[in-house]
Formats: structure tokens, C-alpha cells, sequence
């Protein structure tokens, strides 16, 4: 086992493994810390940080659903002040990798964080989060909005320089996503972290209302999965040099090595980690051991495995 | 190092003992030396449904009492009502059944450092992590009365053993099934005056949390309320299980009940903003 390489690259930014926390679902790094170190995983995306404090949608913000659940938490933050005051030197010093993910109400906003992290040492990547489901305003959605989505990148981009990476995390409630991430790409983007929830509801039938507070929410977990893997090959396909974090139900190892397979250079966990604190170190030893199994020598040959020619067996 | 979820363990745990006592369950399981960690107050997320199935989210329970010296080892009780499809699960488990737990998770209720006269108020099954509070503070010189309420008597949970640590309980129901007519808060105010009572603690709906909280303020007596709020994952990450809750600058903040609660100052929760938009 000794003999694969396990590690991954995005842009310029080096990872020991694969396995990422997928944003929102680590909260701060220090909960998941009691139950194993944060530097064994390739890295922590943080929660999408604004720049301001941001108190989130009302409760109910969850629902659970048949393999998965939605949630409306509508970014629930400290603002970008307090977070790189108080959680990142405390990620650094858990000598964990990190990406962090910034979110923002307008263009300006982006470029405002981007300039905020420009300064910042230790981090590794920028997630710049277009796709957030959970915002009052549809239109908010940038991700939804080819042209929207290339000025914030743009944006980013211009303000950042040439140095951190840029991954655009991108949103599946599109007729073309294709056409989206070839826009980012365009604009800037070094990486693409894909899929976002699905814009989904649950009414409750005693109440007969939305259960959820903010009445719509993002579906996650399991029941996306097949969205997702098709989300990444899709986009691999067309983009075959661009890496990609895939993301989306992603539970063991075998559901991590489906999504290489169709085109991932990393995954990132989420709802597997409410379920289960320590799924993310089950899932990086699992997709290690079956990616040894197939006889690779290195993570990066299985990446996009699934887009092979077909050989035909007759010869 | 971080002091969030700083006890808590993930581990798979045998199940000792199940059974029903009215419509609940008791149910008994070996957690060896986390017992010791274990407060009144503390709960525990479990995983539910088995390894195939679609129920992707922990439980959590509230750990109504443990024992660190039973023949096992430790042990923590749970008493659950077969309400839904994880909580049917739980319900449904037996002797020798392995279950994955994490544990001892959230915040404790604050034991007086000197013996007070004290009242426990408990709605429904709340009242049961009130049955091993009733203990430590009995064990520390404290007069513990207790309260509990219900809609109708099926759904009181008030065992004999339960009884031993407190002095005297009263019990009302909605439907005047059992106890006295009507709701926990009926003479809470002339209870609490009576009784001399220094620090109320309680455990059930929100509504009735709130509603205790308006008389302890009029009082001005400490009230320590377990929060019951849907939780996604019990260890803080999800963001899902907020309440709003006053900070020492006087400032409303969204804070999760799994990690600043479930046992929370009742005085600072922010009761007529839960479920509001801050």
C-alpha cells in the first residue's frame, strides 16, 4: 500500500490526500477536532465566510429526507474579521491545510474578502462559493447566471493576483452547466468544486406549511449522489485539465472513488459527517486500499478513469 | 486545544437491558469509562436505522441518569418514546445489540456549590435527565421538589426508584388524567416562593421553558433549561439546532443548542425570537 501516491494538487496548492471537509459542514474545524487530527485529511474548506457577521435563516433550518436531508442555515457567519482572527490560527495551528470559501451579496463583496486574504499566510486555496442556495433572492444565485458568475471570478481573480488558487464552487440548478464552468475557467478559476445542494422543499403535513423556516433548502447526502457524479463527469469532459472537487452524498470510499473515476481530483465530505464524525478518515483509508486494489500506482491516474476509451475485448 | 466536544468519544456501544415502562423504554447501555465523564444535562447522538439504511442523520437523547459501578462497568440510561423512525429503531434494539454512539456531548446543569432548596420541572419525557440530576443534588445536601406535567398520564414519566432524592413531586396533566388539571406553570410562582426556591431547573417543550422563564424572571431565580432543538449531527457542525441567546454585550446571537446548550441560561434565550428572523 506503501507505494501509491495519494496525493492531489489544485492549481498550485499541494494536498497529502484527496479528502476534504466540504464547506459548511466543519463549522470551525475545532468541533471536528476531538475525534481525529485535521491535518490527516488532504484539508479543511471553511464554512463560506462573508463580510460581515451574518445571524442565518430562522429555525427550522433542517428536515431529514429519504438519504439525505435539507438544510437552511443561510450562511450563518462571524464575518471575515473575526474568522481570520480567531479560526484560522487555530486551523494553521492544527497544521491542517486550508481552502477558505467566501461568499457575498454583490461583485464588490468578493473582491472585498478576496482582498482581505490576500495578506493571509497558510492558506492554501480560495473556494469563492457562487451557488449558495440558501439567500432570499433567487437572483442572488450567481452560479445560476453565466455572466454574473464570470465578474465575481473575474473580480477575484484580479484582486488576488496570481497566487492563491481559485476554486469556483458551482451550483447543479442550471440548464447548462457546462457552459458555466467553461465561463469561471475563462475568468480565472484554477479549480471547480461541484455540486452545491439542490434547491429543494419539504412541507409538513400537519402544519401544512414549509417545515423549513426559510421555506426552500439545499438537499444533500446520498439521494444527490448521481446528480453529482453526473455534474463532474460532465464538466470533466469538457474540461479535462481543470481540477475538480466533487462533491455530493459522498459516504464511503467506494461513493469517493466513483466521483474520481468520473473526473474529481479531490471530494469533499458533508453530510457524512453528521452521521458519522470520523467518516472522513474511514472514507480517505477505504478509497485508499480499493484504488490499490485496481492496481493504481497514483490517485491522479484514476482520476477521470471512468472517460476511457472503450477497448474493444475481440482486439 | 480546543474545548468543544472536549469528553465526547465516538464508540460502539452493547446494549444491556431494554425495557418498556409504560409508553417508554428503558434502555440500558454499557459505556464503560465514559460514564465518568457523563453529566446531568449531557446527551448522546446516535446512529440509527443500521448500515443499509436511509436515515442519514444521528439521534439525540438525552441521558437521563449513568452508573459507574454497576457489574458492567459504566452504564447510561435513555428513556425513549418509539416516536419516529430512529427513536422506533432505538426502541426496537436488545440485549447484546451493538449500537454506535457518541458521548457524553453538550453542556451539564450547574450543581450549586452550596446546598439550595431547588426545584426540578420536567414536561413529558423531559423529565427524565432530571431523575439523575434529583441524585447529585440530593447527594449534595440540596432539597430537590420536582414538577412534572403532561398531556395526559400515559405520557408522565416518574419512576419509583426516581423518587428516592426527591422531597415531594407534584404532578399535573392537561386532561386531569392523572395529578392536578392542568400545566406545570399553574403555581409555579407560588411554588417557588413557598418552597424558598433558589434555582429551578427543567426539561421539556419550549413552550413550557418559556414560560417558566417568565416567572423565574419575575422572581428573580436562577432557571437552567435543557432546549430541545432538531439537531442534524450533535457535535456542532451542522448549524441547524440554533436558538437566539443574549451574549454578555447585550447582542442576540444565533447559538447551537448541542454545543453552547442544551442546558442554557433560560433568562438569556431569546424567547420570543426563536424561529424568527434575527
Amino acid at each position: 500500500m506503501s507505494a501509491l501516491d495519494f496525493s492531489t494538487t489544485i492549481g498550485n496548492a499541494w494536498f497529502p490526500a484527496p479528502t476534504f471537509t466540504a464547506s459548511g459542514c466543519a463549522s470551525s474545524g475545532r468541533e471536528l477536532a476531538q475525534f481525529f487530527p485535521l491535518r490527516e485529511m488532504g484539508g479543511v474548506v471553511t464554512k463560506s465566510v462573508m463580510s460581515r457577521v451574518r445571524p442565518g435563516r430562522p429555525t427550522p433550518r433542517m428536515a431529514e429526507t429519504p438519504s439525505g436531508m435539507l438544510n437552511s442555515i443561510g450562511l450563518q457567519g462571524p464575518g471575515i474579521d473575526a474568522f481570520l482572527t480567531q479560526d484560522i490560527p487555530y486551523l494553521i495551528e492544527q497544521k491542517a491545510r486550508v481552502i477558505v470559501s467566501i461568499a457575498g451579496e454583490t461583485v464588490e463583496e468578493y473582491s472585498t474578502l478576496a482582498r482581505k486574504l490576500r495578506s493571509v499566510s497558510g492558506i492554501s486555496a480560495v473556494e469563492v462559493n457562487i451557488s449558495c442556495p440558501n439567500v432570499e433572492n433567487r437572483g442572488l444565485v450567481f452560479a445560476c447566471d453565466p455572466d454574473a458568475s464570470r465578474r465575481v471570478i473575474d473580480g477575484v481573480r484580479r484582486t488576488l493576483g496570481g497566487e492563491l488558487p481559485i476554486i469556483a464552487k458551482l451550483s447543479p440548478d442550471v440548464t447548462d452547466l457546462v457552459s458555466i464552468a467553461k465561463g469561471v475557467v475563462d475568468a480565472g478559476a484554477d479549480g471547480l468544486a461541484l455540486i452545491n445542494t439542490v434547491l429543494g422543499m419539504v412541507i409538513n403535513v400537519n402544519t401544512m406549511r414549509p417545515q423549513l423556516g426559510g421555506k426552500t433548502g439545499g438537499l444533500s447526502g446520498p439521494a444527490i449522489r448521481p446528480i453529482a457524479v453526473r455534474a463532474v463527469y460532465q464538466v470533466h469532459a469538457a474540461l479535462p485539465k481543470t481540477p475538480i472537487l466533487g462533491m455530493g452524498g459522498i459516504a464511503s470510499g467506494k461513493d469517493a472513488l466513483e466521483m474520481i473515476l468520473a473526473g474529481a481530483s479531490g471530494v469533499s465530505i458533508g453530510t457524512a459527517s453528521f452521521g458519522n464524525p470520523t467518516a472522513i478518515m474511514s472514507i480517505q483509508s477505504e478509497l485508499k486500499q480499493m484504488l490499490v486494489d485496481r492496481g493504481f500506482k497514483s490517485l491522479k491516474d484514476a482520476v477521470g478513469y471512468a472517460h476511457r476509451e472503450e477497448v474493444d475485448s475481440n482486439g | 486545544m480546543s474545548s468543544i466536544n472536549k469528553n465526547a468519544k465516538q464508540v460502539l456501544a452493547p446494549v444491556i437491558s431494554n425495557k418498556r415502562v409504560g409508553i417508554y423504554h428503558q434502555i440500558i447501555v454499557n459505556i464503560g469509562d465514559l460514564a465518568q465523564k457523563c453529566k446531568p444535562g449531557n446527551f448522546v447522538a446516535i446512529k440509527v436505522g443500521g448500515e443499509n439504511s436511509a436515515l442519514v442523520l444521528r439521534r439525540a437523547f438525552a441521558i437521563s441518569r449513568v452508573s459507574t459501578s454497576s457489574a458492567t462497568g459504566g452504564t447510561m440510561e435513555l428513556i425513549v418514546a418509539p416516536h419516529g423512525q430512529g427513536s422506533t429503531w432505538l426502541c426496537n434494539r436488545v440485549e447484546g445489540d451493538l449500537i454506535d454512539i457518541v458521548v457524553p456531548l453538550g453542556t451539564a446543569f450547574g450543581v450549586p456549590t452550596e446546598p439550595v432548596p431547588v426545584l426540578l420541572v420536567g414536561g413529558g419525557y423531559g423529565s427524565a435527565p432530571l431523575f439523575g440530576l434529583a441524585e447529585v443534588l440530593n447527594t449534595r445536601g440540596s432539597r430537590v421538589d420536582m414538577i412534572l406535567g403532561a398531556s395526559t398520564a400515559a405520557n408522565i414519566y416518574a419512576p419509583m426508584e426516581g423518587k428516592r432524592a426527591v422531597n415531594t413531586m407534584r404532578i399535573y396533566t392537561e386532561d386531569g388524567s392523572a395529578g392536578q388539571t392542568g400545566r406545570v406553570t399553574d403555581n409555579l410562582y407560588e411554588q417557588i416562593k413557598d418552597l424558598n426556591i433558589a434555582v429551578v431547573y427543567s426539561c421539556g417543550p419550549m413552550a413550557m421553558l418559556s414560560a417558566i422563564t417568565t416567572i423565574t424572571t419575575a422572581l428573580d431565580v436562577v432557571h437552567q433549561c435543557s432546549v430541545e432543538e432538531s439537531m442534524a449531527c450533535g457535535i456542532g457542525v451542522c448549524m441547524t439546532c440554533v436558538l437566539p441567546v443574549e451574549g454578555e454585550d447585550g447582542s442576540v446571537s444565533m447559538l447551537r443548542s448541542c454545543i453552547d446548550g442544551p442546558v442554557m441560561d433560560g433568562a438569556k434565550v431569546s424567547w420570543n425570537q426563536v424561529g424568527k428572523q434575527l
